[in-house]
């Protein structure tokens, strides 16, 4: 085998990727700009939406409550909250966001509660809808202090200290580190979007350096040339599995640059808003560079596969419309290890794409099962180097090659 | 020198089966002559020159290239043959000057000498006002200088050419007979295929007719006339084809 013919082809399909529009864009800028809008811009939009949902003074509807006047009086205190009259199309305004919740206190219910007799409050809201949320809880909170007074109340009338009812308390501490806590909370979407963003950086070069060849009139040309029609393939594949691992590296450095940006914003912001602490993630060195080493076998395997596919197409678009589902292909695994309660097993182990998605969420966390590791990262190779085997292959074959 | 042997190729078509594309073609080139391969679309000159080039294999028989057997020694044959036809485009974003000189160190040569013949050919070819600008951004007649050029950098002993005036207005192509006429005076072994009998009767020292991937007939111009008692070689080919004519919607 001559490197020396391998290098010059891959030399030449480098000048002339870096001269492609379309490849620059889906290895450089995609990759850049994609982590930084997802995560610090939708983090920062979220936790910006929710803080004035929550700043929003709610329109809160009361039902009865004539003969409640101590309630009444208690819910119209409330701070950021507009207690309007009873209206009977009180559900239509509820669903229609003119208000976003109604209060309904039962008749009598300040007599029953002095004769110790239990009543209902409901509150009716929009499930699912944040605002209304967002009020309900301000009402319930409200309603809960005000039967926890009475009960303080009524304890202390029969000289009963508080913790009557409340013999034991129960308290939950996290002992897991906050890479590990974030780990798991964004593992999957990291191994999800550098599997992602793999295959949509191999995508445009492996169409370009084979049906585009072919659609431009150059594969007869490279053909006359001396050089062997195996060297040839693996001169394009190093230039797709460059592509494949730029687009990897840029958005693992653009992920690990983006999640340090939320991280700073979300501490700052976490002293005002608590929510916003929770979408912090602790991203180290160590993890970085280890999902950058498995990213390496699925990058060939994506190189390899995708070549393989588009060299069947005689245009660039009929590769497009073949390598368009492939996307799903890959989606779909790379989604289900982001599912709840998937974990890697020695079964899934060997299952290509999903055991690098489960096994991305494990590095991201900080646990490294060694195990694990050995097995996915050598049943990859092995996938990568039979799709890089037919990708050969299909070279050599002239019904491939010449197909009309 | 160029030697086919018994060059059969057959492709399967869904439609149409086994289609025998070239069948049984044997016929000799000498250096310093221009062998005209004549016949009409579909006819399997293509099929035959591609097959010399190794860009395809051929299914039976085979061909010598400069003593290089070319289902034994592809890789030999294409460094000692030059192809050139309309379907071999160039790369579009490759300078003129890179895609020459990336020929140039496929057929493995080394920078000094590389330089110097790419130096050669750009001011033979008066090609130094375009040797910077992008292939996709060159004229028709750059582009087909820019062939040329990319044919000749490692100076190879035989010349391939499949239909290289195919579609060109008359200026690009006198460019491209004038380029087949001197590899010729410099002795090189040229063969051509073209469907055009002009070009036939300007160029080529020995004309091959085939007809439905079949060698019907070949000799020098006298010899053809002769054969056929015709002078005009528009005449001697359909003379020679007419009986083995089959309409494509018999087909």
């Amino acid at each position: 085998m001559s490197l020396r013919n391998v290098g010059i082809v891959y030399r030449k399909e480098l000048t002339e990727a870096l001269r492609d529009r379309r490849t620059l864009i889906s290895t450089i800028i995609v990759p850049l700009f994609l982590f930084p809008v997802l995560s610090v811009g939708f983090g920062a939009l979220a936790i910006s939406l929710v803080g004035k949902a929550k700043e929003e003074t709610p329109k809160v509807m009361l039902r009865g409550g004539e003969d409640s006047p101590a309630v009444v009086e208690g819910l119209k205190k409330l701070d950021k909250i507009e207690i309007v009259p009873d209206a009977s199309n009180w559900k239509d305004q509820i669903i229609n966001k003119e208000i976003r919740a109604a209060v309904e206190i039962p008749v009598g219910f300040q007599a029953d509660v002095a004769r110790q007799k239990s009543d209902t409050i409901s509150i009716y809201n929009y499930e699912g809808e944040l605002k209304s949320e967002f009020a309900t809880d301000k009402i319930e909170k409200y309603m809960k202090d005000y039967r926890d007074n009475i009960v303080k109340e009524r304890l202390a009338a029969k000289n009963l200290p508080d913790s009557v009812l409340k013999p034991f308390e129960v308290k939950r501490a996290n002992v897991a580190p906050p890479e590990k806590v974030s780990g798991a909370a964004f593992g999957g979407i990291i191994g999800y979007m550098v599997i992602l963003l793999c295959m949509t950086g191999a995508m445009y070069p492996a169409m370009d350096l084979t049906a585009g060849e072919k659609e431009r009139g150059t594969m007869e040309t490279i053909l006359s040339s001396p050089i062997s029609r195996m060297h040839l393939v693996l001169g394009k594949f190093f230039l797709i599995l460059t592509a494949a691992l730029g687009t990897a590296a840029l958005s693992v450095l653009s992920m690990g640059v983006s999640f340090s940006v939320l991280t700073h914003y979300t501490q700052q912001a976490g002293s005002t808003n608590p929510d916003a602490a929770a979408l912090a993630l602790k991203l180290g060195p160590k993890a970085v560079i280890s999902v950058f080493l498995m990213a390496l076998p699925v990058a060939v395997l994506f190189s390899a596969t995708l070549m393989t596919i588009a060299l069947f197409a005689k245009t660039y678009k009929e590769a497009q419309s073949y390598l368009t589902p492939m996307t799903f292909v890959v989606i779909i695994p790379a989604v289900a290890a982001m599912l709840p309660g998937v974990e890697l097993t020695p079964k899934l182990a060997l299952v290509p794409i999903l055991n690098v998605s489960l096994l991305c969420k494990e590095l991201v966390a900080g646990t490294y099962h060694w195990n694990f590791i050995a097995i996915i990262f050598s049943s990859t190779c092995v996938y990568a180097g039979v799709a890089l085997f037919l990708a050969i292959k299909m070279f050599q074959r002239e019904s491939v090659l010449f197909r009309s | 020198m160029i030697e086919a042997r018994s060059l059969s190729k057959r492709f399967q078509d869904k439609k149409r089966g086994e289609v025998r594309a070239v069948d049984n073609v044997s016929f000799i080139c000498q250096p310093g002559k221009i062998y005209g391969l004549l016949g009409a679309n579909g006819a399997g000159k293509t099929t035959t020159l591609r097959m010399l080039a190794t860009i395809l294999e051929p299914t039976d028989g085979t061909a010598l290239v400069c003593g290089y057997d070319v289902v034994e020694q592809p890789e030999k044959v294409r460094a000692n043959v030059g192809f050139l036809s309309t379907a071999t485009a160039l790369y579009p974003r490759l300078t003129s000057q890179e895609m020459v000189e990336y020929f140039g160190r496929l057929n493995g040569l080394d920078e000094a000498t590389l330089k110097k013949r790419v130096d050669d050919i750009f001011n033979r070819l008066d090609m130094n006002g375009f040797r910077d600008r992008r292939c996709d951004k060159l004229s028709t007649g750059m582009k087909q200088k820019t062939s040329i050029a990319r044919t000749l950098v490692h100076d190879p002993p035989v010349m391939i050419f499949d239909e290289p005036t195919n579609g060109l207005d008359i200026m690009t192509a006198r460019t491209i007979t004038a380029f087949i006429r001197e590899c010729r005076d410099n002795g090189k072994t040229v063969i051509f295929s073209t469907h055009i009998m002009s070009e036939v009767e300007k160029l080529c020292d020995v004309i091959g007719i085939i007809h439905d991937g079949k060698l019907l007939t070949e000799g020098t111009l006298p010899q053809l006339r002769q054969k056929s008692a015709e002078q005009d070689l528009e005449e001697i080919f359909v003379k020679v084809v007419a009986p083995h004519y089959v309409p494509s919607e018999a087909n």
